[in-house]
C-alpha cells in the first residue's frame, strides 16, 4: 500500500505544486500564530511576542526552501527555475545570445557533419555479410629492370585461376574488372554510357549478398559459350526501367550485343565502385587468352577467408602458388612471384582516410575555438555581473546554486546552438552527398541515432567546458575583493582579464594551426593546378568515344576507318583549328602500360624486362594538343592496319632507355613479340595525372586498328564548348548507337582530377577563416573590456601627463601579448603536426617557410587591427569625464 | 551539555512517528509534545521539524489532513499511515538495540 501512497503523493506534487507552496505557507503561518499566542499567555505584549517568535523561528525563506527540498520533483523544479532565469538573462542581451549561439552552431555543425562522413565512410562496417573476413588480393610485383615495386598490383587472369584452384585458405575467391559499356537506345531512350563490372559468377556469394529480384550468376553463365546475362543495380533498374518487375528475362543491348536480365541487386549494393550500374560475367566478356594470361595484370581479386585463417596466412598461401608460377616462367619478366592483401574496407576507403581524419581534426579545432569563444563571452558577462554575484554571495546565495546558474546558461546556449548546428550539419551532409558522389561509400553517409548521440555528447561537453571555465572564478574568496574593487574602481579586475587572455592565447594558437594547414593545402593546390601537363589546355575540348566490339572488331579495319572518317569530318567543321584522337589525353589517367624490347640492344637477362605507358594516337594528335615534336616526325600516312610499323617515344622514354645514343631509327618489339616498330619521332613529355611526374611513354599508330575506344580532342581559337554539339551530331550521324561521354574542356578535365585537393583546401580554408574571425573578435572583445575596466586608471595617467601615444602603445601591448603567445604556441604546434598532411601535399614541404611567414603576417595584421580600435579609443579618453563618472 | 536540539541523526523521525502514534497533531503541537514529554530537554527547531514532516509525508509514513484546530483555526494535522506504524516499530526496535548497546559500553567503565 505504501507504494500507492507514494505514487499518489508524487502525482499530487507534480500536478499541484503551486497548491503545496500555498499550504506550506499556511502551515508555517499557523505555527507562528500558535507560538505568538503562547508567548502572550506567558505575559509578553503583542510586539514582544511577535519579535520573540520570529527570532526563534529563524529565516522563513530558508525554511520554506529547505522544506521544499524534501518534496518529490524538487530537482526538476529547480532545473526549470534555473532554465527560466537563464532564458530571461539571455533574452535581456539578445546580441550576445545570438552571437554565442551562432558560434556554437558553426562549431557543432561542422564537427557533426565531419563525424557523420567519417562514420559513414570509415567506421561503419561494409554492407556485406561478415565483412571482416573479406580481403582484397593483389600481386606483389617487382620488375627489377623497370626498377618498379608494385606491392598492390592488379591480378592477371591466369594467376587468379591458379589461386582459385590451388588455395587452401579461402572459402571462395572472386574476380572483378571495372569497365564501361554503352546501353543501346531502346524504348525511346537515348543510348547511354555507364560504368559496369565484369565479375566472376561467385562474386555475389563471396560478398554474401542476395539479389532483390531474380537471381545472380551461376557457374553456367560464366564461360565463353554461355548466353549473355546481366544483373542490374537497383538505381539503374529504377531509373532506366521504371522499377518494372517484368524486366527479368528481358533482353537489353550492351555495346550492341544482347544480354538477358536475370536479376536486380538490392538498393545500397555498390561494388566495386559507387558508380557501378550493372554486372556481367567476366569469363564470357574476356577472351580466353586474357583470362589465362599470367602477365596481363588487369583484375581485382576478392577472397573470403576460411574460418580460423588469418589474412597473413592466406597471403602466404597465395604467394607460394605465385612463386611456383613465376619459377616455371622465368623467361617472362612480368610474371609476379608474390601475393599481397589488404582488408576490403581499407582498399575501398584508403585514399580518403587521411584527408577525412585531417578534416575531422580541423573541425575539432574549430569546435574548441568556438567553445573557448563562448567561454570567453561568458567570462565577460560574469565580469559585468561581478558586483551582482558578489552581493548575492554575501547575502548567502549557495555556491552550488550560483555554479548551477552558470552551467544552465551555457547549457542553454549550447543546446540551442547544437540544435541549429545539427540542422546545419543535415544540410551540409545533403549537399556533400550530392556534390561529391565520387567519395567512396557515399551512400552510407547519413545522420542516424549514433550521430545524434554524438551531437548530444558534444553539446554536453561544450556546455560543461564553457560553463566551468566561466564559473571557475565565481569564487567566494573573490567576493570581498570584488566588493572592494567596486568601491575603488581605478584598476582592472585582474583575474578575469588574465583568464580571458589565457583563453585567447589558446584560441589564437589553434587558429594558427588551422591557418597553417589551410595555407599549405592552398599552396599545394595552386602548384598542382599550375603544373604544366605538357600540352595546350586552353580552348581544347575532349570527349570519349567507345565503339562496341561486336560491330568494330579489334584488331581490324572497322574501328580505324571509323576514327579516320570521324577526324576528317570534325576537322572540316567551321571553327575547328585542329583535332586528334588518342586513347588517353594528359591528366586522364595511367590507362595502361606495355612491356617492350629494344631490338638493337642486347637481350635482357632472363626474367628481366622493361615497360612504358602505352598510347595509340593518330598522326595529327601531337600537333592538335601542342605536344612539341622534339626530333623526327609524326606517323606517316601509310601507317594503317598491318602496315603500321612506326612508333613515337616521349622525351623521358628516350632519356631513360637510350642514354647516350640516338633513338631515331632504332626498333621496338611491343610486348617482346616478333613485330618490329621503328622509332620515327620523339615528342615532349606529358603527365598522365597532374599530381604525377612525367613517365616514359610509347605511342603507336591509332589507325593500326588495335583500339576501339579513344578520346577525341578538338582545338579552336574561339569558345570551344560551342563545338560540342556539332561534333556529337557528327558522331551520331556516323553511328546512332554510340554514346559520347565525358564531354569536358581540357581545363575541366584537369580540374576534375584535382577536385579532392580543391575540396580539402577549400574546406580547411573555410574553417581557418572562420576561426581567424572568431579569434580576432575575441581579441577585440577582451581589449575593449580591459580598456573599459582601466578607464579610470588611464584617465589618471592622462591627467598626470601621459602622452596619447604612450597610452596607445600600452594598450596595444596589452592586447597583442596574448596574440603573440598564441602565435608562438601555434607555430610550434604546426611545426610538430603539419607532417601528418605531408601525403596530401604536392610539391610543398610540410614546413614550408613561406607558409609560416604568410600565416605569421596574416595573424599579426588581424591581431593589430583588432587591437587598434580599443587601444585608440583608450588614448582618446577625456580624463575629466572619466574621473567624474566615478 | 550541547544545544538541546542536537538530536542523534535520524532520531527526529522516530520522535515524530512516536508522537503521532496516539493521535493526529499539527506541527506546532508535535514540537510542543516532544518538548513536554522530554521534560524540556529536546527542543525541536522549526528548521528541522517541517523539512522532516514533509519528508516523512513524501515517503508515505505519515499523511496530512487540514482540519479545525482547538483554537478554531484550520491547521494541517499529521497522522500515521499503516506503513508508518510499521516503520515506527522497526525504528523503535532499532533504537532500543542501539541504546542498550550504548548503555552496556558506558556502564562498563
Amino acid at each position: 500500500m505504501r507504494w500507492l501512497n507514494r505514487l499518489v503523493m508524487q502525482i499530487r506534487m507534480l500536478l499541484f505544486r503551486r497548491n503545496a507552496n500555498v499550504q506550506l505557507n499556511k502551515e508555517l503561518h499557523f505555527h507562528l500564530e500558535q507560538q505568538i499566542a503562547e508567548n502572550r499567555l506567558a505575559g509578553m505584549n503583542a510586539e514582544e511576542a511577535r519579535l520573540a517568535t520570529l527570532r526563534a523561528f529563524g529565516n522563513p525563506v530558508l525554511l520554506r526552501e529547505q522544506t521544499g527540498a524534501t518534496w518529490n520533483w524538487n530537482g526538476l523544479e529547480q532545473f526549470v527555475h534555473d532554465l527560466r532565469i537563464g532564458a530571461r538573462t539571455l533574452s535581456r542581451t539578445p546580441g550576445f545570445a545570438l552571437i554565442a549561439i551562432l558560434i556554437t552552431a558553426f562549431g557543432i555543425g561542422a564537427s557533426v557533419t565531419l563525424f557523420t562522413v567519417v562514420r559513414g565512410v570509415l567506421l561503419r562496417p561494409l554492407p556485406f555479410s561478415d565483412p571482416d573476413r573479406l580481403v582484397m588480393l593483389y600481386e606483389h610485383s617487382t620488375i627489377a629492370a623497370g626498377a618498379g615495386d608494385f606491392p598492390f598490383n592488379v591480378v592477371a587472369g591466369g594467376v587468379y585461376a591458379a589461386w582459385n584452384k590451388q588455395n587452401t585458405s579461402f572459402t571462395s575467391l572472386a574476380l572483378v574488372r571495372s569497365d564501361s559499356g554503352a546501353l543501346s537506345a531502346a524504348g525511346g531512350q537515348l543510348p547511354e554510357k555507364l560504368d559496369k563490372a565484369n565479375v566472376s559468377w561467385n562474386l555475389f556469394s563471396t560478398l554474401g549478398v542476395r539479389p532483390a529480384l531474380g537471381r545472380v550468376f551461376a557457374g553456367g553463365d560464366d564461360n565463353p559459350a554461355a548466353n549473355g546475362t546481366v544483373v542490374l543495380s537497383w538505381s539503374l533498374w529504377k531509373r532506366r526501367f521504371g522499377a518494372d518487375p517484368t524486366v527479368l528475362n528481358r533482353t537489353i543491348y550492351l555495346d550492341t550485343k544482347p544480354y538477358t536480365v536475370i536479376g536486380v541487386m538490392p538498393a545500397g549494393f555498390e561494388f566495386p565502385d559507387s558508380s557501378t550500374q550493372l554486372w556481367t560475367p567476366v569469363y564470357r566478356e574476356f577472351p580466353e587468352n586474357v583470362m589465362s594470361a599470367l602477365d596481363n595484370h588487369m583484375f581485382r581479386a576478392i577472397g573470403r577467408l576460411k574460418p580460423g585463417v588469418t589474412a597473413a596466412e592466406a597471403t602466404a598461401n597465395l604467394s607460394v602458388i605465385s612463386r611456383q608460377i613465376h619459377d616455371s616462367h622465368l623467361d617472362n619478366p612480368f610474371v609476379t612471384a608474390a601475393a599481397n592483401s589488404r582488408a576490403l574496407l581499407e582498399h575501398m576507403v584508403g585514399d580518403v582516410k587521411r584527408p577525412l581524419y585531417v578534416l575531422l581534426t580541423a573541425t575539432v579545432c574549430l569546435l574548441l575555438i568556438a567553445c573557448l569563444n563562448v567561454a570567453n563571452l561568458l567570462v565577460a558577462r560574469a565580469a559585468a555581473r561581478q558586483k551582482e554575484l558578489a552581493v548575492r554571495t554575501a547575502l548567502g546565495g549557495g555556491r552550488m546554486r550560483l555554479l548551477r546558474e552558470h552551467l544552465t546558461e551555457s547549457f542553454l546556449l549550447e543546446v540551442v546552438g547544437g540544435g541549429v548546428g545539427l540542422l546545419m550539419a543535415y544540410a551540409a551532409v545533403e549537399w556533400l552527398v550530392h556534390s561529391r558522389p565520387d567519395i567512396a561509400r557515399v551512400s552510407s553517409i547519413h545522420i542516424d541515432g549514433v550521430v545524434a548521440a554524438f551531437t548530444v555528447g558534444v553539446v554536453v561537453l561544450c556546455a560543461v567546458f564553457a560553463g566551468m571555465v566561466s564559473a571557475f572564478h565565481a569564487d567566494e574568496r573573490l567576493v570581498l575583493r570584488a566588493l572592494h574593487e567596486s568601491s575603488r574602481g581605478y584598476s582592472a579586475g585582474g583575474t578575469r582579464a588574465r583568464l580571458r587572455k589565457t583563453l585567447l592565447a589558446m584560441e589564437v594558437g589553434l587558429t594558427v594551426v588551422l591557418l597553417m594547414g589551410a595555407s599549405l593545402l592552398l599552396k599545394s593546390y595552386q602548384r598542382l593546378r599550375s603544373t604544366d601537363v605538357g600540352c595546350i589546355t586552353d580552348n581544347v575540348l575532349t570527349m570519349r568515344v567507345s565503339l562496341p566490339g561486336a560491330r568494330y572488331k579489334t584488331p581490324g579495319p572497322a574501328p580505324a576507318n571509323f576514327f579516320e572518317t570521324l577526324l576528317q569530318r570534325v576537322r572540316a567543321l567551321p571553327g575547328v583549328e585542329a583535332a586528334g584522337l588518342v586513347i588517353g589525353v594528359p591528366g586522364q589517367g595511367y590507362m595502361g602500360d606495355n612491356g617492350f624490347a629494344i631490338a638493337e640492344h642486347p637481350p635482357m637477362p632472363r626474367g628481366k624486362g622493361v615497360y612504358a605507358i602505352y598510347r595509340s594516337a593518330d598522326p595529327g594528335y601531337f600537333a592538335a594538343m601542342g605536344i612539341p615534336n622534339l626530333r623526327g616526325r609524326t606517323f606517316a600516312d601509310n601507317q594503317k592496319f598491318d602496315q603500321a610499323d612506326e612508333v613515337i617515344i616521349s622525351d623521358a622514354f628516350a632519356k631513360k632507355f637510350f642514354t647516350g645514343e640516338d633513338p631515331i631509327g632504332k626498333h621496338l618489339r611491343l610486348g617482346g613479340g616478333p613485330k618490329l616498330h621503328v622509332i620515327v619521332g620523339i615528342v615532349g613529355d606529358t603527365r598522365y595525372s597532374i599530381g604525377e611526374a612525367p613517365q616514359p611513354m610509347q605511342y603507336y599508330p591509332l589507325f593500326a586498328g588495335n583500339e576501339n575506344f579513344g578520346t577525341l580532342v578538338i582545338r579552336s581559337s574561339r569558345d570551344v564548348t560551342q563545338l560540342a554539339l556539332p561534333v556529337q551530331q557528327i558522331i551520331q550521324g556516323l553511328d546512332r548507337d554510340l554514346p559520347v561521354s565525358d564531354v569536358l574542356t581540357m581545363n575541366q578535365l584537369l580540374g576534375k582530377s584535382s577536385v579532392d585537393q580543391s575540396f580539402d583546401a577549400a574546406l580547411i580554408t573555410g574553417f581557418a577563416v572562420l576561426s581567424l574571425l572568431l579569434a580576432t573578435a575575441g581579441l577585440f572583445g577582451v581589449l575593449s573590456y580591459i580598456v573599459a575596466q582601466r578607464s579610470g586608471e588611464i584617465g589618471i595617467r592622462i591627467a598626470l601627463g601621459a602622452q596619447r601615444e604612450q597610452v596607445l602603445g600600452l594598450m596595444l601591448a596589452d592586447g597583442l601579448r596574448p596574440a603573440l603567445i598564441g602565435l608562438i604556441l601555434g607555430l610550434g604546434a604546426s611545426a610538430a603536426t603539419t607532417q601528418f598532411i605531408e601525403s596530401m601535399l604536392y610539391e610543398t614541404r610540410p614546413r614550408d617557410p613561406e607558409a609560416f611567414a604568410a600565416v605569421t603576417a596574416l595573424l599579426l595584421a588581424s591581431a593589430a587591427l583588432a587591437c587598434m580600435v580599443p587601444a585608440w579609443r583608450a588614448s582618446r579618453l577625456k580624463p575629466m569625464r572619466v574621473l567624474r563618472m566615478e | 551539555m550541547g544545544k538541546p536540539s542536537d538530536l542523534v541523526q535520524g532520531t527526529l523521525d522516530l520522535l515524530i512517528l512516536k508522537t503521532l502514534s496516539l493521535q493526529a497533531r499539527h506541527g506546532w503541537a508535535i514540537a510542543k509534545r516532544i518538548q513536554q514529554i522530554s521534560s524540556e530537554v529536546l527542543q525541536v527547531q522549526q528548521g528541522s521539524l517541517y523539512p522532516a514532516l514533509h519528508r516523512l509525508e513524501q515517503q508515505g509514513w505519515i499523511k496530512a489532513k487540514w482540519a479545525e484546530s482547538e483554537t478554531g483555526r484550520r491547521a494541517k494535522f499529521y497522522s500515521l499511515t499503516a506503513a508508518g506504524r510499521k516503520q515506527m516499530e522497526t525504528e523503535t526496535a532499532n533504537w532500543n538495540r542501539l541504546s542498550t548497546a550504548i548503555d552496556l559500553v558506558v556502564g562498563e567503565v
